[in-house]
C-alpha cells in the first residue's frame, strides 16, 4: 500500500534522512524507533508532502506521489507531533474546517465529524473550546483530525506525548479497532513499550538511517540478551544506536 | 473541491477572528475611538474661528491711533481681543492661553503716522507668538495688518493728529537733501492733506475720504466638485485610522500564519490535496474580507453619528476601499513570508505599519508636509488608500477619481502578493 524508497533530506549541510527505505501493508502497523533527532519527523514529512525529498520517492499503491495536488495525498492522515489544533475553537469546529481542506461538506462531513468524535470519546465534547481541553483530550482530537477524511495510510508521529495512561489507552485501542478495519499505520516514537505492544513491524532508524528492518520478533532475536537478561526492545535499541545521550 | 477548502479556510479564520475579543475590539472600536479624537480637534481647529481667534492686547501708547487700531481689532469677528497689560499679554502666550499677543508700543501711533509719510524709522508692533501656534501667527498678522493701514491712514488724512503730523513731515522735509522737484512734489501732497484736515475741523464735517483700506471684499467658496461636498474632519480622520487599523488587522493575519506554522497547523494544511496558490489565495480572501470589514464598519460609524457622506461616488469609495484591504491582506502574507517568531515579527510589522500610515497622511493630513515630502510620500501605499477615499467622501470627486488611487493600490497588492509567494517558506518540518 505504501512504499517508500531511498528517501534523503538534508538540511544544509546536516543529512537528516539518508536512504530511507520502508513499506507498509495494509492492517499492518509499522513502529518507526530512533532517538530524538534520528529523521523520524523527517521521513513522516516527507511521506505526507510537506517536505520535497532530495532524493527517493514515495509509492502509493503503486503510483508515485508526487506534487501539491496530487489526489493520492488524499490516501493519507497525517497525525502531527504538535498538538496542531486551533485551541480557540470547539472540536467541531476544527474538524469542519480541516474537512473542508479535503472537499468534505455538508451532511458527509457532519457524520464524519460525528463518527470520529465518537471513536475518540469527545461527542460530548464537541462544542467546547479546545483550549480548556486536557493534553490527553487534546491528543485525541488531534487523532481524530487525521481520520476525518478516511484515509488508508495514517501516519503518527509521536501521537502519545504528554498523554495521560487512559487517554494513551484509548488511542491504542483506537489504532488497533483502525487495524482491523485495514488501515496501515505508521507509528514513529521512542517508547519501546507502545512499539511492543501494537508493532507488526519495526523500523529502526538513527542519524537517519535505517540500522534495522524486522518484524518484532526478528529483531528480537537479532540481539542475543545478555546473560541472564529477558530479551527486550529497549535492549536491543540500546545495543543498536549506543548509551550517548541525544538531547 | 478548491472552492470548498477556500471557503472553510475563510470561515475558520473568520470564526478565529471573532473569537478573539480582543482583536475584534482592536479592529472596531479603537479605530472609532481615534478617528473620533482626531476629527473632533481638526474639527474644533477650524471652529475657533467661528468664535474668533483669542489674543491679547496691550496699548501701552494709549494714543488717538492706537485707541483706533484697538477699535478696530475689537469689532473683527475673527479675533477674540481681550485688553490686558504688556506683562499679562506676555505671560497668557507663555502659559499656553492665547498663541498670539498684541503689545502696541508707547509713541506707536505718531510714529507710524511719520513713517505713513515718509517711509522711515516704521515703529514695531510686538507681536509675542506661541511657537507652537505659528499658523495662527500669521492669520493675526494679516489681519492686523489691513487694521493698522486703515486706523493710521484715516487719522493721517482726516483725524486730529493728522494736521500735526503733516506739519512735522513738511518740516523734516525741508531739512532733507532730497532733490528739489522732488521735494516739492512731496509738499503739495502734506499740504494737501493739512488742508484736508484743516477743513474737516472747520466745517465740522467729513468729506468723504475715511483713510486707505483693502479695496476688495472676499466671498468665500469651498473648491468643491459636488455641491453637497464639505470638509468634514471626520471623513479623513476616520480614512486615516481605518487604514491604520486594516494594516493591523492584516498583521494579526500574517502573525496568524506564523502561528499556525509554529503550531503545526500549517502542516495540516499541506498535507491535504492543495495548491500553494489556495492555501495564499485562501489567506488573502479571508484577510481581505476581514481588513474591509474593519474599514467598513468604522465608517458606517462615521456615517451614523458623525454624518461623514460618501460625497463622490460610492462604486468608487467601494473600489478603493476592497483595493487597500487587498493590498493590506497581501502585506499581511508578506509579514508571514519574511517573519520568522510570531513575537519579532510584530514588533517590526507595527514599526513598519506605523510609518506608512504616518507618511499616508493618517495622523496629521499630507497638506501639512512640506513639499518633498507631499512628493515623496507617493511610493507609500497608504497615500493612496487615504487620498483615495477623501477623495470619494468628503472631496466629492466622480468615480474616475477613484481609478487613479485603485489601480496604484492594486499594484501594490500584487507587488506585496508577488514577494510574499516568491519569499514563503512551504517546507515544513
Ligand atoms: N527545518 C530544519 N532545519 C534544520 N535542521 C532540521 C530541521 N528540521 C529538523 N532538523 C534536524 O534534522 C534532524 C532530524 O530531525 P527530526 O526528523 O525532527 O527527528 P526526530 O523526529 O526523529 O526527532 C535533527 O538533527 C534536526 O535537528
Ligand atoms: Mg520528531
Amino acid at each position: 500500500m505504501l512504499q517508500v524508497n531511498n528517501l534523503r533530506k538534508a538540511y544544509g549541510g546536516l543529512v537528516a534522512v539518508d536512504d530511507v527505505s520502508l513499506t507498509l501493508a495494509p492492517g499492518q502497523l509499522l513502529g518507526l524507533l530512533g532517538p530524538n533527532g534520528a529523521g523520524k519527523t523527517t521521513t513522516v514529512s516527507m511521506i505526507a508532502g510537506l517536505l520535497t525529498p532530495d532524493r527517493g520517492d514515495v509509492m502509493v499503491n503503486g503510483e508515485r506521489m508526487h506534487g501539491d495536488t496530487n489526489p493520492l495525498k488524499r490516501r493519507i492522515g497525517l497525525v502531527p507531533q504538535d498538538l496542531a489544533l486551533y485551541d480557540e475553537l470547539c472540536p467541531t469546529d476544527n474538524l469542519r474546517f480541516f474537512g473542508g481542506l479535503y472537499g468534505m461538506r455538508g451532511d458527509a462531513l457532519a457524520v464524519a465529524i460525528k463518527n470520529v468524535l465518537e471513536l475518540v470519546g469527545l461527542a460530548d465534547r464537541a462544542r467546547d473550546a479546545v483550549k480548556n481541553f486536557s493534553g490527553g483530550m487534546k491528543r485525541r482530537l488531534n487523532l481524530a483530525a487525521g481520520l476525518l477524511h478516511d484515509p488508508d495510510i495514517l501516519m503518527l508521529d509521536e501521537p502519545t506525548v504528554g498523554v495521560d495512561p487512559q487517554s494513551r489507552n484509548a488511542i491504542f485501542e483506537n489504532l488497533e479497532f483502525l487495524k482491523s478495519r485495514g488501515k496501515a499505520l505508521l507509528y514513529t516514537t521512542h517508547y519501546m513499550e507502545e512499539v511492543e505492544r501494537m508493532a507488526d513491524r519495526v523500523v529502526v532508524i538513527d542519524h537517519g538511517k535505517v540500522i534495522a528492518n524486522n518484524t518484532l520478533a526478528g529483531l528480537l532475536a537479532s540481539v542475543p540478551p545478555k546473560p541472564g537478561e529477558q530479551p527486550s526492545l529497549e535492549a536491543v535499541f540500546l545495543t543498536l544506536t549506543g548509551r550517548n545521550l541525544r538531547d | 473541491m478548491g472552492l470548498i477548502a477556500l471557503r472553510a479556510m475563510v470561515r475558520k479564520d473568520l470564526q478565529l477572528f471573532f473569537s478573539d475579543r480582543k482583536a475584534v475590539i482592536m479592529s472596531f472600536a479603537a479605530p472609532i475611538l481615534i478617528a473620533s479624537f482626531f476629527g473632533s480637534i481638526f474639527g474644533s481647529a477650524g471652529s475657533t474661528n467661528a468664535g474668533g481667534i483669542p489674543i491679547m492686547v496691550a496699548d501701552q501708547d494709549n494714543g488717538v491711533i492706537s485707541r483706533s487700531i484697538v477699535a478696530a481689532i475689537k469689532a473683527d469677528k475673527t479675533l477674540g481681543v481681550t485688553l490686558t497689560t504688556p506683562d499679562s499679554a506676555r505671560e497668557s502666550v507663555r502659559k499656553g492661553a492665547v498663541s498670539v499677543s498684541v503689545i502696541i508700543p508707547a509713541g506707536f501711533g505718531d510714529a507710524a503716522g511719520l513713517a505713513f509719510f515718509n517711509g522711515q524709522n516704521k515703529p514695531e508692533l510686538d507681536l509675542v507668538y506661541d511657537p507652537s501656534r505659528t499658523a495662527e501667527l500669521g492669520m493675526v498678522r494679516g489681519m492686523l495688518m489691513g487694521h493698522v493701514i486703515e486706523a493710521v491712514s484715516k487719522e493721517v488724512f482726516t483725524g486730529s493728529r493728522g494736521g500735526v503730523l503733516a506739519d512735522q513731515s513738511l518740516k523734516q522735509l525741508d531739512a532733507s537733501d532730497m532733490p528739489a522737484d522732488q521735494k516739492q512734489r512731496l509738499r503739495d501732497v502734506l499740504n494737501a492733506t493739512r488742508n484736508l484736515e484743516q477743513g474737516n475741523a472747520t466745517n465740522g464735517t467729513a468729506v468723504g475720504a475715511p483713510g486707505m483700506s483693502t479695496p476688495y471684499s472676499v466671498k468665500e467658496e469651498p473648491g468643491m466638485a459636488n455641491p453637497l461636498a464639505g470638509y468634514n474632519p471626520y471623513a479623513h480622520s476616520f480614512a486615516g485610522m481605518g487604514v491604520q487599523f486594516l494594516l493591523f488587522a492584516a498583521i494579526d493575519l500574517g502573525i496568524g500564519i506564523l502561528l499556525e506554522r509554529q503550531r503545526g497547523l500549517w502542516k495540516r494544511l499541506r498535507s491535504a490535496p492543495l495548491s500553494k496558490g489556495a492555501l495564499l489565495g485562501g489567506k488573502a480572501l479571508s484577510g481581505m474580507l476581514i481588513t474591509l470589514m474593519t474599514l467598513l464598519v468604522s465608517f458606517t460609524f462615521a456615517i451614523v453619528v458623525f454624518k461623514v457622506r460618501v460625497t463622490g461616488s460610492v462604486p468608487g469609495f467601494l473600489m478603493v476601499a476592497v483595493a487597500t484591504a487587498l493590498m493590506a491582506s497581501n502585506f499581511g502574507l508578506l509579514i508571514a513570508a519574511l517573519g520568522r517568531t510570531p513575537g519579532a515579527t510584530r514588533g517590526v510589522s507595527i514599526l513598519a505599519t506605523l510609518m506608512m500610515v504616518m507618511l499616508g497622511g493618517a495622523w496629521i493630513p499630507t497638506f501639512f508636509f512640506p513639499a518633498w515630502l507631499q512628493k515623496a510620500t507617493v511610493v507609500v501605499p497608504t497615500r493612496w488608500a487615504i487620498d483615495g477615499i477623501d477623495a470619494m467622501t468628503w472631496r466629492g470627486v466622480g468615480l474616475s477619481g477613484a481609478v487613479l488611487p485603485t489601480a496604484v493600490l492594486l499594484g501594490f497588492a500584487a507587488l506585496f502578493g508577488g514577494l510574499a509567494v516568491w519569499q514563503f517558506r512551504w517546507e515544513e518540518s
